[in-house]
C-alpha cells in the first residue's frame, strides 16, 4: 500500500519536474549561486588557501584603486583591448554577412573557411600566429617587407604585443558574428528591398533605411555578446606574451589569474573578479538604457 | 503585383538603359566575391602555413624568403611530437574530458529542459528566471571560490572539477533544449498520457528521440567548449601526465620555442578531433549560433 503511494507520487507531474531538476538546481546553487556569494565575502578577506581566512574590509578595493598599479594597467589594457576588437569585429563580420546575402555561389565554402577559426582552440591559433609573428622568419614581416615597411618585432615590443593580439582576436571571431548577422539580414524581407528600389533609394539608402532599422536587434545583440567576451580576453595573452613585455598585454582575466592562482592571493583575485563583473555589468546596463535610441523592434 | 505594375514602365525605356539598369546587381555581386575571397584566404592561410611548416625538416623552416611547398615532405615532426612530450596522453585526457563532459551536459540539460517547456509546477518561472539569470555571471567571478570548493572536496589534480558540473546542468544548454521542446506540440503528450505513460516516459520515448538536432548542436558546442578549454585544465591539474592538449600546448611552447616544425605539427594534431567534427556537423554549429542570434 505504501509502496504504491510513493510510486504515484514520484510519478506525479510537479515531483517529476523536481527530480528532473535536480541536477540543475543543485549545479546552479554549488556552482553559481554559492560560489558569488562565497567571492564576495572571499573578497574582503586576504587569504592564501594554506592558514586561515584574515577579514580585512575594504582593504583589497582600496589596494586596487589606489596602490596596485598593475591593477589600473590591466583595467587599461582590457578597455584598450575592447575599445578597439569590438568595433572592428563588428563592422568587418557585417559587411562579410552583407557580401554573404548577395546570393551568390559558394556561401558554403566561405562560410567554412570564416568559421574555421571560431572552432579552432585559442591555443593552437595563438601558436600559429606566434610564428606568423615571427621576426625574423615569419610569414607576416616577409609579406610586410615586399611593401618595404621594416621587420616588426611583433610580440616583443610593448607598442605592438596589444595590437598583435588584437588582430588575432579580431580574426577568430568574424565567422561567429558573421553566422548571427547573416541569419538577421536573411529575415529582413525582400520585398523592403524591392519597395525601397522602386521608390528610387541608392544602395546607401536602402542600407540605412532598410537594412539598418530591421538589423537593430541582431546589431545589438552582437555588440552586446562582444563587449562580454572580449572583457574576459585570456587565452591568447596567457600563451602569446605572458602579460608581457613590460606588462603590455596584462588583461584584467590575466592578472585575476596570476594573483589567484599563481601567487595564492584569493582575497585580492576575488576582489578584481567582482571589479570586471561589475564593469561588464554597468557597459550592459548602459546599452539596454541607450538600445531604447537606436534598436527598433517590430 | 508590383511587377505587373512596373512591367509597362521598363518596357518603354530603350535596351541599354535596361542593361544599365542590370548593372549595378552584378557589380554588386564580383565585388561581394573579391571581398569574400581575400576574407577567406586570410582565414585560411595561417592554417595552410601551420600544415606547410609542419611538414618541413627544421632546416627548410627557417629560410628567407618563405618557401610554400616543403620539398621534400618531411613527416619527422608528427612522430617527435609523441617522442618528447607524452602526446598521446595530453589527446586520450582531452577525449576523456570532452565526451563524458557533453554526456553529462545532454543527460542533464534536456532533463532541466524537458520539466522546464512542459511540467507544470511550484516556482517554475522563478527557478527558469534564476538560471537564465546565471548566464549573466561571468567565470572569472566564480573561479576563485568554486576553486576553494574543490580545494575543500580534495578533487585537485582530479578531472572531477571539469566533468562533475558538466553533470550538473547549465544555463546555456537548458535554455536552447527548452527553446527546441516548446515547439514540440502537446498532443504528443497527451496521446502518450493515454497510452498509460508517465512523465519520464514522456521524457525519455517522445522529447529526447525528437531533440535529435537540438542536442547534436548542444553536443558539438560542449565538445568544442571542454576539448578547447585552456584555463580549467591550467587551474585544476597539476601532474603532467594528467595534462589535456590545450596545456600540453602551451606548455610545448615554453620549453621547444623555435622549434617550429613540432609545434605547428602539434598544433595541427590538437586541432584535427575538433575540425573532423566541424566538417561533419557544420549544419549544427550555424544552427546553435544562428539560434543564440535571434533568441531575443
Amino acid at each position: 500500500m505504501a509502496r504504491g503511494t510513493l510510486v504515484r507520487l514520484l510519478e506525479s507531474e510537479r515531483i517529476t519536474a523536481y527530480v528532473l531538476l535536480l541536477p540543475t538546481l543543485v549545479g546552479l546553487l554549488l556552482f553559481t549561486l554559492g560560489p558569488v556569494v562565497a567571492g564576495f565575502l572571499i573578497s574582503f578577506t586576504r587569504w592564501d588557501l594554506t592558514s586561515a581566512p584574515q577579514w580585512v574590509g575594504l582593504a583589497n578595493y582600496q589596494a586596487m584603486l589606489s596602490q596596485d598599479p598593475l591593477s589600473r594597467i590591466s583595467l587599461g589594457n582590457t578597455s584598450y583591448f575592447v575599445v578597439v576588437t569590438v568595433p572592428a569585429g563588428v563592422v568587418l563580420s557585417l559587411l562579410i554577412a552583407m557580401a554573404m546575402n548577395q546570393k551568390i555561389r559558394g556561401v558554403v565554402f566561405y562560410r567554412t573557411a570564416f568559421f574555421l577559426p571560431v572552432v579552432s582552440s585559442t591555443v593552437a591559433i595563438a601558436l600559429i600566429w606566434e610564428w606568423l609573428y615571427e621576426p625574423q622568419y615569419g610569414l607576416l614581416n616577409y609579406v610586410l617587407g615586399m611593401v618595404g615597411v621594416p621587420p616588426v618585432r611583433w610580440l616583443a615590443n610593448p607598442s605592438t604585443a596589444m595590437p598583435a593580439i588584437m588582430i588575432v582576436s579580431i580574426w577568430r571571431g568574424l565567422g561567429f558574428n558573421m553566422v548571427i548577422f547573416l541569419a538577421g539580414l536573411q529575415a529582413i524581407p525582400r520585398e523592403l528591398y524591392e519597395a525601397a528600389e522602386i521608390d528610387g533609394a541608392a544602395a546607401f539608402a536602402r542600407f540605412r533605411s532598410v537594412t539598418i532599422p530591421l538589423l537593430s536587434p541582431t546589431i545589438f545583440f552582437v555588440t552586446v555578446l562582444s563587449i562580454i567576451n572580449s572583457f574576459q580576453v585570456f587565452d591568447q595573452t596567457y600563451v602569446m606574451t605572458q602579460g608581457g613585455p613590460l606588462n603590455a598585454t596584462t588583461t584584467i582575466v590575466f592578472y585575476i589569474f596570476q594573483q589567484g592562482f599563481q601567487w595564492f592571493h584569493m582575497g585580492y583575485a576575488a576582489a578584481l573578479g567582482y571589479i570586471l563583473f561589475a564593469v561588464i555589468l554597468v557597459f550592459t546596463l548602459l546599452q539596454f538604457k541607450l538600445q531604447r535610441t537606436w534598436v527598433h523592434y517590430e | 503585383m508590383s511587377d505587373v505594375g512596373a512591367r509597362p514602365v521598363v518596357t518603354t525605356f530603350p535596351a541599354s538603359s535596361r542593361r544599365l539598369t542590370l548593372r549595378p546587381a552584378v557589380v554588386r555581386r564580383a565585388v561581394a566575391h573579391l571581398f569574400l575571397l581575400i576574407g577567406a584566404l586570410t582565414m585560411v592561410l595561417p592554417f595552410v602555413w601551420m600544415l606547410s611548416t609542419a611538414l618541413k625538416g627544421n632546416n627548410a623552416i627557417l629560410v628567407f624568403p618563405p618557401d610554400f611547398f616543403p620539398h621534400p615532405l618531411v613527416w619527422q615532426n608528427f612522430i617527435d611530437i609523441f617522442k618528447v612530450v607524452p602526446f598521446s596522453t595530453y589527446l586520450a585526457n582531452s577525449a576523456r574530458y570532452a565526451v563524458l563532459a557533453t554526456v553529462g551536459q545532454l543527460l542533464t540539460c534536456s532533463m532541466a529542459a524537458y520539466a522546464f517547456a512542459r511540467l507544470r509546477f511550484p516556482g517554475r518561472d522563478l527557478l527558469f528566471l534564476l538560471l537564465v539569470a546565471s548566464l549573466m555571471i561571468p567565470y572569472q567571478v566564480t573561479m576563485i571560490p568554486v576553486f576553494v570548493l574543490m580545494k575543500y572536496l580534495g578533487w585537485i589534480d582530479t578531472f572531477r572539477p571539469l566533468i562533475i558540473p558538466a553533470w550538473m546542468g547549465g544555463a546555456f544548454g537548458t535554455f536552447m533544449l527548452r527553446q527546441f521542446f516548446l515547439t514540440i506540440p502537446r498532443d504528443l503528450i497527451d496521446a502518450a498520457k493515454i497510452d498509460g505513460s508517465n512523465y519520464y516516459g514522456i521524457y525519455l520515448r517522445i522529447f529526447l528521440p525528437l531533440a535529435g538536432p537540438a542536442l547534436a548542436t548542444l553536443g558539438v558546442f560542449t565538445f568544442m567548449w571542454s576539448w578547447n578549454d585552456l584555463i580549467g585544465p591550467l587551474i585544476y591539474l597539476n601532474t603532467p601526465l594528467k595534462y589535456t592538449v590545450s596545456i600540453g600546448l602551451a606548455l610545448f611552447q615554453s620549453k621547444f620555442l623555435t622549434v617550429w616544425g613540432q609545434m605547428m605539427a602539434a598544433a595541427l594534431v590538437s586541432l584535427l578531433p575538433i575540425i573532423v567534427v566541424f566538417l561533419l556537423a557544420q549544419k549544427y554549429f550555424v544552427q546553435g549560433i544562428a539560434t543564440t542570434g535571434l533568441r531575443q
